[in-house]
């Protein structure tokens, strides 16, 4: 294996062993000054296959990796990151997060965790399976050819497609740190998708999109699946048209329903918090949410097939271990997401939220985030609704999470006394956010773990729909 | 294949190609070799992308210089296209065996006897729109730290009500090296900066954010005046405390007015990415054969304009090679072309408009927009809004999105007021605005003579590549539209 100070002809880069490459950076880190330092290394193969109108359309496969350093000096800190792990790749890495470190300014709350709340999950949590390569390119190719055809199948209103989808992907990760932590793990993806689009008499087109994701090739969902899938949503949005300005009950589907836990785990997060930067500063131990909604972010989840979430991890982007964390409880906010800076700042301990990229300071991240279903099914709480607005569909970046004001793009279909009629499409709905979480009036029981965030459908009371 | 070829490789002509050849050992044979392999199974054209990216970061939190960041990238894509097949591979080790070997990997699109013999590199003149550093790219990081703690001091100095400032200097230097069959040498030296601040402001009842930036290609040189970081702490400080007594947005199709610069975002949205040829070459977007036709009144001339010097969306070539230029996209509002790339062009026969850009290495490229506004127009502003009866006026943006296929797109005003019989009157809170490309642009009633560009801080996302990109529009009046509010 490779020592990364032994030689100026460093290894090819396939045969470095990343664990030890990681250890030494840190050394390395050390002895050039820093008091701390902390080291993640990657390394990624993917591959990509798209199939339109029944012909390969691009083919893409590839591999890359890269290494990142942070580095305190007392408690200063800096951060570098290179896509070059040679020898001099690594030398000019250390030396210029220890020359950024000189222009930083000392924050009290800056450092690493302790070494005593750092850790990593035991046992195989089930995040790598080299599955995902073991089709043949030509297999691969089929299925993203028979996803395209499928939707191509479905209706003879569905006259063209952005194409059928396959990828996969592995990927490894390292981290180190001056504490004494070293940790790694694998893990594995892939997918398949279908982006058909439908056409109306009058020459209307809508597109749509699904695709089922997985870690282990077999837990995909057929091609045929996700075509019909992708074409039905595609046709259910013929014919669609606005509506007027008016109140009433929005129901958001699962797809649309896990963007609202998003903006909750933002607003909850550390950061947004001690920057006074979100609408649920002061609210801990407070009522957030109507009662009955319960949400958890755990980064230790095992699916009920026996593989790892795609959230789930041995260890946060410190080193500490991952767990499970009750954020609201029956309504009640119960923690902030934290990692161990805004912990710090907040004058808590970390939730083991960090996450981490290859360059710059750990953020916070959601591991597997969802919303506790509700009893009833989706029919059921659409079919309590006479005037309604069931949204399959959102778009652009209207939330404001510093005030909770929430405006955005939406398209979905109409909902009259209790069943679901035309399509809608060009109005937006809008509230505010604090106000759309206790106006929750009720939840399905359709939860289903498509990918880490995930939401059942919820009716949202008192919004506005804008529109003609 | 590479015995056909005759013509003398011409000797790297400019600074940023030599930088290629002496860091990474790159060499003439090499490039032709890696492009014979590409096309050794039967592609009809392929190209070779070195990229080598410096960057570096520096922030301002709380009055302490907390963070400081660098970081370094190189690598090549390799594509092969077959028709209407791309085959791609990258890599991120610049060895010969490993550049070979993605080119085999990439050629597998193609099935077939090696068809087009390489045709010798043109070692074409590039345009001149930016400064480029050629020593070498060791940072005056006083000088930028300096920008950032007085944007700090100025943001903090300007009210009681500011109670958060993070300010934040970027940088890059991007480097790239085209080589591609059809004999296109290309290479160029790309900075591009960029300073933004953040304020959060209280008072008894509310918080509140405001935010502002400018940037582009350039250096330290760009912000001064009206860019000097104290003027852009004021500015996100005064957004920010206009917000603490904003009243809801209304709700509902009015009349509304958008200020020059940044709410071109409206263009970009609207027209941009539905005029890109691939959706038309494949028919998915709703611009799709409307090319000589009305998409917008009279009053409207939209440009994309790769061209502008120092500007954040300008590019001295593209990322497949081709000199940029300015496309007209609508004339006195007939839809006049797409904006194309090599592919597209190949495939449907226009001209190359120099629109083939990707994010970065690891990315295929695509026809985007570079620099897209609107033509000026006759009429005083002042003029426009006293036209507005009951309506909105909006003049900074956040976000926008479009749905190419159904036309539908959004953008989300950030700072905006009332117009009330010709008057603006109480700043209201965020709103999405919605409309629809094809058809929005037919409202455009008056076109204010103050075209103005924005400052240098739009970054442009499709199919998950993000590129760097500025809009520009002058005031314009929509007699309609539809305003995602609260109120009446």
């Amino acid at each position: 294996m490779a020592d990364v100070s032994a030689s100026p002809t460093f290894e090819a880069a396939s045969t470095v062993n990343l664990r030890s490459l990681a250890a030494e950076v840190v050394e390395r880190a050390i002895r050039a000054g820093a008091t701390d330092a902390e080291v993640v290394v990657r390394e990624g193969d993917e591959f990509s296959v798209s199939v339109r109108m029944g012909q390969v359309e691009t083919l893409q496969e590839s591999g890359s990796r890269g290494l990142g350093l942070r580095v305190l000096v007392g408690q200063r800190s800096a951060s570098s990151s290179t896509s070059d792990l040679t020898a001099d790749g690594i030398a000019q890495v250390v030396s210029s997060a220890l020359a950024l470190a000189q222009v930083t300014e000392e924050d009290v709350f800056a450092g690493l965790p302790d070494a005593a709340d750092m850790g990593q999950l035991p046992g195989d949590l089930h995040l790598y399976f080299d599955d995902v390569y073991s089709l043949p390119a030509a297999e691969r190719i089929e299925r993203a050819r028979r996803a395209e055809a499928a939707a191509l199948a479905a209706d003879p209103r569905i006259t063209n497609s952005q194409g059928g989808g396959f990828d996969a992907a592995t990927g490894r990760k390292v981290f180190a740190n001056s504490r004494g932590f070293i940790g790694e793990y694998q893990t594995s993806y892939c997918g398949i998708s279908a982006a058909p689009l439908a056409m109306d008499a009058n020459g209307a087109m809508q597109r749509d999109f699904w695709s089922s994701s997985a870690r282990r090739i077999g837990d995909l969902e057929s091609p045929e699946e996700i075509g019909q899938e992708a074409a039905r949503r595609a046709l259910l949005r013929l014919g669609a048209r606005r509506m007027p300005t008016q109140q009433v009950p929005i129901v958001f589907a699962p797809e649309v329903a896990r963007s609202l836990l998003g903006h909750l785990f933002e607003a909850a997060s550390g950061d947004s918090i001690w920057r006074s930067a979100s609408f649920l500063v002061g609210e801990l131990g407070k009522t957030i949410a109507s009662p009955g909604i319960t949400v958890v972010d755990d980064h230790t989840m095992i699916l009920p097939n026996g593989v790892g979430g795609f959230g789930t991890s041995a260890f946060d982007g410190e080193g500490l271990p991952c767990r499970r964390t009750v954020v609201v409880q029956d309504g009640v906010l119960e923690t902030y997401l934290l990692n161990t800076y805004s912990a710090r700042k907040l004058k808590m301990r970390s939730t083991g939220n960090a996450s981490r990229g290859l360059a710059g300071a750990p953020g916070i991240g959601a591991g597997n985030l969802y919303l506790l279903p509700g009893k009833q099914s989706p029919e059921q709480l659409i079919a309590a609704i006479p005037a309604g607005f069931y949204v399959t569909s959102l778009m652009g970046f209207g939330a404001n999470l510093v005030t909770g004001d929430y405006s955005r793009g939406a398209s979905g279909l109409w909902i009259e006394n209790g069943e679901l009629t035309f399509a809608v499409e060009e109005v937006t709905i809008a509230g505010n956010l604090r106000a759309m979480f206790k106006n929750i009036t009720a939840i399905a029981n359709d939860l289903v773990f498509r990918g880490s965030v995930t939401a059942p459908t919820l009716r949202v009371d008192g919004m506005t729909v804008a529109g003609a | 294949m590479s015995a056909a070829h005759a013509h003398p490789i011409p000797a790297p002509a400019y600074s940023h190609k030599r930088y290629f050849f002496e860091k990474f050992g790159i060499t003439e044979r090499l490039l032709e070799r890696c492009l014979g392999e590409a096309l050794a199974a039967g592609g009809d054209y392929a190209d070779l992308y070195f990229e080598s990216v410096t960057a570096t970061a520096l922030g301002v939190d709380e009055q302490i210089v907390k963070s400081a960041s660098c970081g370094t990238s190189a690598g090549c894509g390799i594509r092969v296209l077959s028709g209407e097949r791309t085959g791609y591979a990258y890599t991120d080790n610049l060895s010969p065996e490993r550049l070979l070997h993605a080119a085999k990997t990439a050629a597998l699109i193609a099935s077939g006897p090696a068809k087009h013999p390489i045709q010798g590199f043109q070692d074409a003149p590039v345009a001149d729109l930016y400064p480029v550093p050629l020593g070498g790219f060791d940072l005056d990081l006083a000088a930028r730290l300096d920008l950032i703690q007085r944007a700090d001091r100025a943001a903090r100095a300007f009210s009681p009500q500011v109670i958060q400032v993070r300010s934040s200097y970027s940088e890059e230097l991007r480097r790239i090296l085209i080589a591609a069959s059809d004999g296109a040498f290309a290479s160029d030296t790309q900075p591009l900066c960029r300073l933004n601040v953040f304020v959060i402001a209280k008072d008894d009842q509310n918080t509140t954010r405001g935010s502002s930036g400018c940037g582009g290609r350039g250096g330290l040189e760009i912000f001064v005046g009206s860019k000097s970081p104290e003027n852009l702490a004021r500015e996100a400080a005064r957004g920010a405390i206009l917000q603490l007594g904003a009243v809801p947005a209304p709700a509902g199709e009015m009349e509304v007015v958008l200020g020059p610069g940044w709410p071109g975002i409206l263009l970009h949205e609207a027209v941009g990415h539905g005029l890109e040829a691939d959706f038309n070459r494949k028919k998915t977007s709703a611009f799709a054969g409307l090319i000589g036709q009305s998409v917008a009144s009279s009053k409207v001339s939209v440009v994309d304009n790769g061209t502008m010097t120092g500007r954040r969306g300008s590019l001295n070539v593209d990322d497949e090679g081709s000199p940029t230029q300015e496309t007209v996209l609508i004339e006195n509002g007939i839809l006049k072309g797409y904006l194309t790339d090599k592919l597209s062009s190949r495939l449907t026969g226009a001209a190359n408009t120099g629109s083939g850009r990707r994010e970065s290495y690891q990315c295929i490229p695509m026809p985007r927009m570079t620099n897209t506004y609107m033509l000026a127009g006759d009429d005083e502003p002042e003029d426009i809004i006293r036209s507005v009866k009951r309506g909105l006026y909006a003049v900074n943006f956040g976000g926008g999105q479009v749905d190419i296929t159904n036309g539908k797109f959004v953008f989300s005003a950030s700072e905006a007021y009332l117009i009330e019989d010709g008057h603006i009157t109480a700043p209201v809170k965020d709103a999405t605005l919605i409309g629809n490309g094809p058809e929005a642009l037919k409202y455009v009633s008056m076109v204010g003579h103050d075209l103005k560009l924005d400052e240098g801080i739009g970054t442009c996302g499709k199919a998950g590549q993000s590129v760097p990109v500025g809009v520009g529009m002058p005031t314009i009046k929509l007699d309609r539209m539809t305003v995602g509010g609260t109120g009446r």
